[in-house]
């Protein structure tokens, strides 16, 4: 059965008909061609289709595109802004957290919503928080430390009464996280 | 998914209750236990009725006396930070953290994980420990179901078909006890327990008061109150005698997570571990 969906996409209003059992993910790649978030194994367990909505972070593959009308989602797209990188993004790079690249806007994502919550997150911090992020390449070590590097740099621009970086570190979605 | 699944969103708790008449019609809340059964073809709901715009269903609140009411739409990701919760029903809290991972917990809920009663489901442990009321609405009214008798067996609890969990209720004599969830799988995020047990006891009451419960060790979450009694009368000294009596109260089955006798020789070492701990 189809129902019309309206909700905002990485600030985007959509309006669009869907499937009910069509899920978020599905939506958001094969309907607004967000191929970013990834379907690994469609049943919660690896958080390669991680997304914000409503600024939490949830595993779309698990949410049905109808129950996300009205609501805000924010993708792994919706991070960087005007082809500037978010200092997680830019950090994965430089901390070679990337090989394949397939968990990485899921990791990133899940990264985003922790540090909104923990700007100065500890170690255990991180691994918690990542640990519904499955990769199969990289060891962790360095997902890990490029989450740290990224924290670093993002309270660092905050401090300094905020630029571009410090910006695109608060996804707009987050801003506004609802009870 | 089938192509004619119909989905509502109710706004008040009498509404979503109505719509269950429908044969078929399946209630969604996180839908972490529902969606992946619906995929596997192990449920087949015509239609699903998403309870989480009923606002009254989204509450935290105390309760006269001294107890919380939980949601039943809070995600379990809001109970295990919530300052009553962390300060007066701890147990839950550790109990809570231990389902799934961050991401998962912002959908997945208290009432999703009783009304789904695996004999793994964690937060169970510490709503049996903690004397927990599960509040439902029906046609037919509103009652309040003891925890000790809500779980019947795997996938099977104590709901009549359209009964509706409105909120699960910690009442205040519970308040206090103190304790950890030691609690075994085969990787620390995103996998059932393999053995889960909670061990707590109360905080300044003369005598203290103990509490054990198990998950996954037996047809339904357990708990042992022949155990708590026996560390009652004799302390944390009685820790090994307890921990043989929990290894024969326990009922495990081998499945892929682990052997039965692994299970029970587990339970032996954790509630004595546990025990221990609390001395
Ligand atoms: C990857 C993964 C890992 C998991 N890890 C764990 C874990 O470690 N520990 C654990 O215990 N569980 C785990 N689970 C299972 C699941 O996440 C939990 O049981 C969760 O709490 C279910 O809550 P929900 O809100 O998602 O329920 P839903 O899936 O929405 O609902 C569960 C069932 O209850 C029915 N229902 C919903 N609302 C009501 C209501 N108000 N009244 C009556 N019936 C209702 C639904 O129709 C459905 O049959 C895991 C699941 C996944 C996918
Ligand atoms: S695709 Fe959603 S968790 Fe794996
Ligand atoms: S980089 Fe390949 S799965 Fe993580």
């Amino acid at each position: 059965m189809k129902k019309t969906i309206t909700l905002e996409v990485n600030g985007v209003p959509e309006t669009a008909e869907v499937e009910v059992g069509t899920t978020l993910l599905r939506f958001l790649r094969d309907g607004l061609d967000l191929t970013g978030a990834k379907e690994g194994c469609n049943e919660g367990e690896c958080g390669s289709c991680m997304v914000l909505l409503d600024g939490r972070p949830v595993n779309s593959c698990l949410v049905l595109a109808v129950e996300a009308s009205g609501r805000r989602v924010t993708t792994i797209e919706g991070l960087s802004k005007d082809d500037v990188l978010h200092p997680l993004q830019k950090a994965f790079l430089s901390h070679a957290a990337i090989q394949c690249g397939f968990c990485t806007p899921g990791m990133i994502v899940s990264a985003a919503a922790l540090l909104r919550e923990k700007p100065e997150p500890s170690e255990d911090d991180v691994r918690k928080a990542l640990a519904g992020n499955l990769c199969r390449c990289t060891g962790y070590r360095q997902i890990v430390d490029a989450v740290h590097s990224a924290a670093a740099e993002m309270r660092a621009a905050a401090s300094v009464g905020g630029n571009g970086n410090a910006d695109a570190g608060k996804p707009a979605a987050c801003e506004e996280v609802t009870a | 998914m089938p192509s004619d699944l119909d989905f509502l969103s109710p706004t008040s708790v009498d509404e979503a209750i109505a719509l269950k008449a429908v044969p078929g019609t399946a209630w969604l809340l996180g839908g972490t236990d529902l969606l992946p059964q619906m995929r596997a073809g192990r449920k087949a709901p015509g239609r699903l009725v998403d309870l989480k715009r009923i606002p009254g269903l989204h509450e935290i609140r105390e309760v006269a006396d001294g107890g919380l009411s939980i949601g039943a739409a809070v995600p379990l990701a809001d109970v295990e930070v919530h300052p009553d919760v962390l300060d007066r029903f701890p147990l839950l809290a550790e109990c809570a953290k231990t389902v799934g991972a961050w991401p998962l917990r912002q959908r997945a809920t208290l009432a999703g994980n009783l009304c789904n009663a695996s004999p793994a489901a964690d937060t169970a442990v510490a709503l049996l420990a903690l004397e927990a009321e599960v509040e439902v609405a029906s046609t037919v009214g509103r009652r309040t179901i003891p925890i000790r008798e809500f779980f019947l067996g795997p996938g099977l609890s104590a709901l009549e078909p359209g009964e509706l969990v409105t909120a699960v209720v910690l009442p205040g004599a519970s308040a206090g006890f103190r304790g950890s969830y030691l609690r075994l799988s085969r990787r620390k995020g995103m996998d059932l327990a393999t053995v889960g047990v909670l061990v707590g006891k109360s905080n300044g009451t003369l005598p203290a008061r103990w509490r054990v419960a198990l998950a996954a060790v037996a047809p339904t979450p357990l708990r042992l109150r022949a155990v708590e009694e026996l560390l009652e009368a004799k302390g944390a000294a009685a820790a090994s005698e307890a921990a043989e009596a929990a290894r024969l109260a326990c009922r495990p089955i081998t499945d892929l997570r682990g052997s039965a006798e692994y299970r029970r020789e587990m339970v032996g070492v954790l509630v004595r571990r546990g025990a221990l701990s609390l001395g």
